[in-house]
């Protein structure tokens, strides 16, 4: 790449440079920064007293409740769904791996809604869910429910084409060596795969604490109960109360950022370990 | 073990792992697998085709196809197809850049791309609207000028090109980063000028991958939600997304018409992607 007719005249590149700088300046930059600026408007203090009032701290706990049973869940199935299609040949593997992406091209809102519409009062288990007091939409499982399906793939689409890179021979060489099936997954398979793992339920923890669409659907929004911190910025929004709604959406923020910067540490350090390219 | 054994066909666990890979947990790890997907994903989305059809097809023609729900359509699907068709512009100039050139900051604006995936929907539309609101930063400049985006179907695609920037830049890059300097060689030595290798050469070679950004950000721009809902103004026949509509019908206990605008919905999502497979065949063709 040495002849000049390859590269791009200086003053072009340059502005090239500074087309695509200002275009996500402008677009990603900016929104990030009035998030912050909104928040710390009026002073740090209010900030402090915006999210440590009770229905904030209730918001807070149940964020992290959700994501701390639905990541979990999602995590073995995304581990055992690379192992079986990773590592082994069957009839159908592109269908299975084209339904596990599913939930990716559902609408949010239509995410929470085919819960509702099995569990919600008039859904198909309502009247038996009414008769024998259980609830599930408008409540802790309806919420987790709903941020199941819409991280469903996060850990299984990161595993599946890191493992079939890695193929089996490592752990053929373990078996053959008298390991048993577990101890082979222990000590061989999850040692390789660990940054992918990581980076997969980084991804996934992000998304289950930011979802905003299929909890809306089946929360109910009641304040300090069934409210997460997406739900919590939309009613203090929706209240006028513009200072508290940024207050916590920059919480928010911060774990967005947080993910990036661990996601971003990952690819620079491990990129060799986190895909199936070599 | 026994409910991961019971939901698997005897024949597959028995012929295909015995013939082809001698590790043990096929039976186990697909099990869980059939069994978690269809717990969450499979039965679940069923409920929804099921569902709009039972109040008899003539009740789920008229709300699916209802006037308003025409419009909320047209605004979900059109507000997506033109989002995606700003980040294609834009997405191919940012991978680009990031590819082809070093320059300080290259890494941190790398890592910027990814925002709208970690940044939650709803932080992401209360802080468009206080940008693009007549009070904000943007808005002040171009409410006067008249050209209001907050509050109008505009905001709807601002809304969509933020989120959809990401799927365009992240399927290109790649792609990019292979096109061998060889072929842009032989083109130069052709006599061609840069912009004749670009348009002639690299953007042909680009284009599958450029479509397949094309067509996810559209995927995720039709159902999106949390981030238009702040800065639409959500006025019926005007600027009132699909999704929102599904919302409206949930809260006036019309369960058959939510699911019957959802199955709508879902049917598109289905057909682009399935689009999605034969572009990505076709782009993994033009690689090999």
């Amino acid at each position: 790449m040495t002849a000049t007719g390859l590269r791009e005249p200086p003053l072009v590149k340059v502005l090239l440079i500074a087309g695509a700088v200002g275009y996500v300046a402008l677009m990603l930059l900016l929104p990030l920064g009035a998030v912050l600026a909104e928040a710390f408007k009026k002073g740090w203090q209010l900030w402090l007293a915006a999210v440590t009032q009770p229905d904030a701290r209730a918001s807070i706990k149940l964020t992290l409740l959700v994501a701390a049973i639905s990541v979990p869940l999602n995590t073995i199935f995304g581990v055992a769904a690379a192992w079986a299609i990773a590592k082994f040949d069957f009839p159908g593997k592109t269908a299975l791996i084209a339904l596990i992406e599913l939930p990716f091209s559902v609408s949010p809102v239509v995410s929470g809604l085919v819960f509702v519409l099995l569990f919600g009062a008039q859904g198909w288990f309502g009247p038996w869910l009414q008769d024998h007091d259980i609830r599930i939409i408008f409540a802790l499982p309806g919420l987790v429910l709903a941020t199941l399906f819409v991280t469903f793939p996060f850990v299984a689409r990161q595993l599946i084409p890191l493992m079939s890179a890695q193929g089996r021979a490592d752990e053929e060489a373990a078996l053959t060596l008298g390991a048993s099936g577990w101890q082979t997954f222990w000590r061989v398979t999850l040692p390789n795969i660990r940054f992918g793992l990581l980076y997969g339920v980084l991804l996934c923890n992000a998304r289950a604490m930011g979802e905003f669409g299929a909890v809306s659907v089946v929360s109910g929004h009641i304040r300090g109960e069934t409210n997460t911190m997406p739900l919590q910025v939309e009613a203090l929004y929706n209240d006028y109360d513009f200072v508290a709604a940024f207050a916590v959406a920059s919480l928010l923020t911060l774990l967005a950022i947080l993910t990036l910067a661990l996601k971003s540490a990952l690819e620079w350090r491990h990129r060799d370990q986190l895909s199936a390219r070599h | 073990m026994a409910i991961a054994s019971a939901a698997m066909p005897e024949i597959v666990i028995r012929g295909v792992r015995r013939r082809s890979s001698p590790l043990p947990g096929f039976g186990l790890s697909l099990g869980i697998t059939i069994l978690w997907l269809s717990l969450i994903v499979l039965i679940p989305l069923s409920a929804v085709f099921v569902k709009s059809v039972s109040d008899g097809p003539a009740t789920f023609w008229a709300t699916a196809f209802s006037p308003r729900a025409l419009a909320a359509y047209r605004l979900s699907f059109g507000a997506a197809a033109l989002a995606a068709a700003v980040n294609c512009v834009f997405g191919l100039l940012v991978a680009w850049v990031l590819v082809r050139y070093r320059f300080a900051g290259r890494r941190l604006l790398g890592a910027l791309i990814d925002l709208p995936f970690a940044l939650p929907t709803a932080v992401a539309g209360i802080a468009l609207t206080a940008l693009y609101a007549d009070t904000g930063v943007i808005g002040r400049i171009l409410v006067p000028a008249g050209l209001p985006i907050a509050y109008q179907p505009a905001g709807v695609v601002m809304a969509l090109t933020f989120i959809g920037l990401p799927f365009v830049v992240r399927t290109v890059e790649p792609v990019l980063a292979e096109v061998s300097s060889e072929m842009e060689e032989a083109a130069l030595t052709l006599g061609a000028s840069r912009l004749q290798t670009f348009s002639r050469v690299i953007l042909p070679t680009i284009a599958p991958a450029l479509a397949t950004g094309f067509a996810l950000a559209f995927a995720r721009g039709a159902g999106e939600y949390g981030s238009v809902i702040f800065i639409a103004g959500n006025m019926p026949f005007k600027s009132e997304i699909a999704p929102l509509l599904i919302v409206t019908q949930l809260e006036e206990y019309n369960y058959a018409g939510a699911a019957a605008i959802a199955c709508v919905m879902l049917l598109i999502s289905f057909a682009v992607l399935f689009l999605l497979n034969i572009l990505q065949r076709w782009q993994e063709r033009r690689i090999a």
